[in-house]
């Protein structure tokens, strides 16, 4: 008998004989339904406690802040997406002096992994929206966001839209239902990598970014 | 090496567990380490807490633990379901030795040399690190905590604080000697210098090992919960991604990991969320420009499936590994994590390890607390871990005449000697006359009574039999 058999008949032919499963009553995770406005002011309190920077932006400027905030980081380049929206407003925009160099993710990363390890200074991804209760951005890596985008470079601009921030992390996956159908690699991020392992004292930027910066678009 | 050693975290012997507690005790350095970090703990868990109602949200963790725990068999048959329609490729082992192999041979497949590792509690417990290197298979940990433990040749002593027994400056050293960095107190230089050092790993390892904090049956995904990127790291750089998960981590449902997220991090290190939380369903898509070609999942039962069998002792298996109930244990913060010489210190080690070691190796295990109940006040999935304190104690001396003793090495601490006083004890109270004439005796000669007896006295003063038994006294009274 394969050990796949041997564990699933152990478990099957349980010598206490078959349990009942309990009611769960999931309301205790319940919050009350707070306006935009009050999304925003809690997220940005969540997020900002944990060393994330947050800016409020309009459609009109958030390329303004966000050239602002490359330019006083001395960000050298910038790793865009290809086909989505923030990808297109910049590269009509590239030849702007306060950008950065514009930097493509379109080959796998076995071909440019070095470069991408060793060079590139941030990199800026969508959203699908945030959790204002945690303070955490929804993000679902696609072949035009790869998963290293919001990892490997040691700044993190996510841009999210105050329309899209839910309150808790179990009203944001009931509204997208999730449940229908998972991405290879979905992610929650709240703040910059960070680590206590050193007698507890907070350190940031351990594996992945030293510090996310977030364009609410309001 | 007896073959029961072997179980152990670098085959410490866990019997010896009195002279690693008394030397633990007399460290001021390990002493100081632990307390800052537990009393440290302690605070942040009841801040992050605040504004909810803790008890209701507890109930609902225990009870979603449940649920899944009483579908068991069937949620593991769903979750390999769709993790194979998603492209993962699921492993079963009876134990550690047998997980250990599925890992090596799928390295071997690949022709892998090196494997970047992510945190993963279940992969202590099959030593795979060890076992790898046997076979000539580097096995690199990623964790920073987790990396510094390896360099110094040691075990974790916390589930979340790996390197917690060390402070800044052993840890300065360490790198220094073993790594090259430069002394100092830094601490984010030390990080930094770790993050160059395994930067260079992440991207020339063939293989990356993790982790499952929870999998979610009805989509397939594995959750990983971390702040340091690691996990990341290690489940998307790499071109093979293996995950080690315990058969009892599975939940049917999406919505079950929102409270379980809620509790596992609030409890664990008093933070709201973690930085990442990362959720896989499946390897990379022709498509896509990153991630693992190729990811598996091996589920061990290593005594688990046994455990199941017992309803009291199957709440062993709701843990969500925040390790909350060490943190807030008096025990664990004076002896530290070491001391146990298991791969799970503290109170959850105590009623998990015996299982997994048996109850013979294990013997001091349930011994190891003041029964205070911090850690089942504590426990985000409300396990009586004190309860089952007593029921594995009564099972290590074969105590309970009604239920009979279930635990793989049962009775190891029985001695004839102390079964003959119980059972003269319960026969005199079953018997008035000879309680009475007994009691009197007792009274009669109290000055024979010897001034040590044995343990007890070690650090205690021996009790003194009244003059007068209580019925005399009683008598007196009443006259």
């Amino acid at each position: 008998m394969s050990s796949r058999e041997t564990i699933l008949q152990r478990l099957r032919n349980r010598s206490g004989g078959e349990l009942t499963a309990p009611e769960c009553d999931f309301s205790v995770l319940e919050r009350p339904d707070w306006s935009t406005s009050e999304r925003i002011a809690l997220f940005e309190k969540a997020i900002e406690s944990v060393h994330g920077e947050v800016h409020h932006c309009s459609n009109d400027n958030w390329l303004d802040r966000l050239a602002e905030v490359l330019s006083t980081r001395g960000v050298r380049n910038l790793l865009i997406p290809r086909e989505h929206e923030i990808g297109l407003k910049l590269r009509s925009v590239a030849e702007r002096e306060d950008l950065p160099n514009l930097l493509i993710y379109d080959e796998p990363i076995e071909s440019w992994q070095p470069a991408l390890f060793n060079d590139v200074d941030a990199g800026i991804t969508s959203t699908r929206g945030g959790i204002a209760e945690t303070g955490s951005l929804i993000l679902w890596p696609t072949a035009d966001e790869p998963r290293l985008m919001s990892l490997v470079p040691p700044v993190h601009v996510a841009v999210l839209y105050a329309s899209e921030l839910y309150t808790t992390f179990r009203d944001a996956m009931t509204a997208q239902n999730w449940a229908a159908g998972m991405p290879t690699n979905a992610l929650l991020i709240s703040g910059p990598s960070k680590t206590a392992d050193i007698e507890q004292t907070l350190a940031y930027g351990v594996h992945g970014p030293k510090e996310l910066i977030v364009l609410i678009i309001e | 090496m007896s073959e029961t050693a072997e179980h152990s975290p670098h085959h410490i012997d866990v019997k010896e567990f009195h002279p690693r507690a008394k030397a633990a005790i007399h460290n001021p350095k390990i002493r100081r380490n632990f307390r800052k970090a537990m009393d440290g703990l302690m605070t942040k868990r009841k801040s992050a807490f605040e504004g909810w109602d803790l008890e209701t949200l507890r109930d609902l963790g225990a009870n979603i633990r449940l649920r899944a725990l009483a579908n068991l068999p069937d949620l593991l048959e769903q979750l390999e379901q769709k993790l194979t329609e998603n492209g993962v490729k699921v492993h079963w082992a009876l134990d550690g030795d047998e997980a250990c192999r599925i890992v090596r041979d799928i390295c071997k497949a690949r022709d892998a040399k090196t494997v970047i590792k992510g945190k993963s509690m279940v992969s202590e417990e099959m030593e795979l690190n060890h076992y790898l290197e046997e076979q000539g298979i580097e096995a690199l940990e990623s964790d920073l905590g987790e990396y510094i433990v390896q360099l110094a040749d040691e075990t974790p002593s916390h589930i979340i604080m790996p390197a917690i027994h060390k402070n800044t400056d052993e840890i300065s050293k360490l790198l220094h000697e073993k790594t090259g960095t430069d002394l100092s107190h830094d601490v984010e230089y030390l990080t930094a210098s770790a993050r160059l050092q395994l930067r260079e790993k992440f991207m020339n390892a063939d293989v990356g090992v993790s982790g499952v904090n929870f999998a979610v049956a009805e989509t397939g995904t594995l959750c990983l919960v971390e702040n340091e990127g690691n996990g990341r790291m290690t489940t998307t750089v790499p071109p093979c991604h293996i995950a080690v998960t315990g058969i009892e981590k599975v939940v049917p449902n999406l919505e079950d990991v929102t409270a379980l997220l809620a509790l596992l991090t609030r409890s664990a290190t008093g933070q709201h969320i973690t930085t990442y939380f990362n959720m896989i369903s499946g390897p990379r898509k022709p498509d896509e420009l990153d991630g693992p070609e190729e990811v598996h999942l091996v589920l061990v039962d290593n005594g688990r499936s046994s455990i199941y069998q017992d309803d009291e002792l199957l709440d062993t298996l709701r843990c969500i590994r925040c390790g909350a109930c060490m943190n807030h244990c008096p025990v664990y913060t004076r002896v530290g994590g070491h001391t146990y010489g298991t791969t799970y210190p503290g109170p959850i080690g105590k009623i998990l390890m015996p299982h997994l070691i048996g109850l013979d190796e294990g013997r001091h295990l349930p011994s190891a607390s003041s029964l205070c109940g911090a850690c089942g006040e504590v426990c985000p999935v409300k396990i009586p871990i004190p309860d089952l304190l007593v029921r594995l104690r009564q099972e290590s001396v074969d105590g309970d005449k009604l239920h009979p003793a279930k635990v793989r090495g049962h009775g190891a601490k029985r001695s004839a000697v102390e079964a003959m006083i119980w059972k003269g004890w319960s026969w005199m109270h079953a018997h008035p006359g000879a309680y009475r004439f007994g009691t009197n005796m007792a009274a009669r000669f109290r000055k024979l009574q010897p001034g040590q007896i044995g343990g007890w006295t070690q650090y205690r003063t021996a009790p003194k039999l009244a003059p007068k038994t209580l019925h005399e006294r009683m008598k007196e009274r009443g006259q």
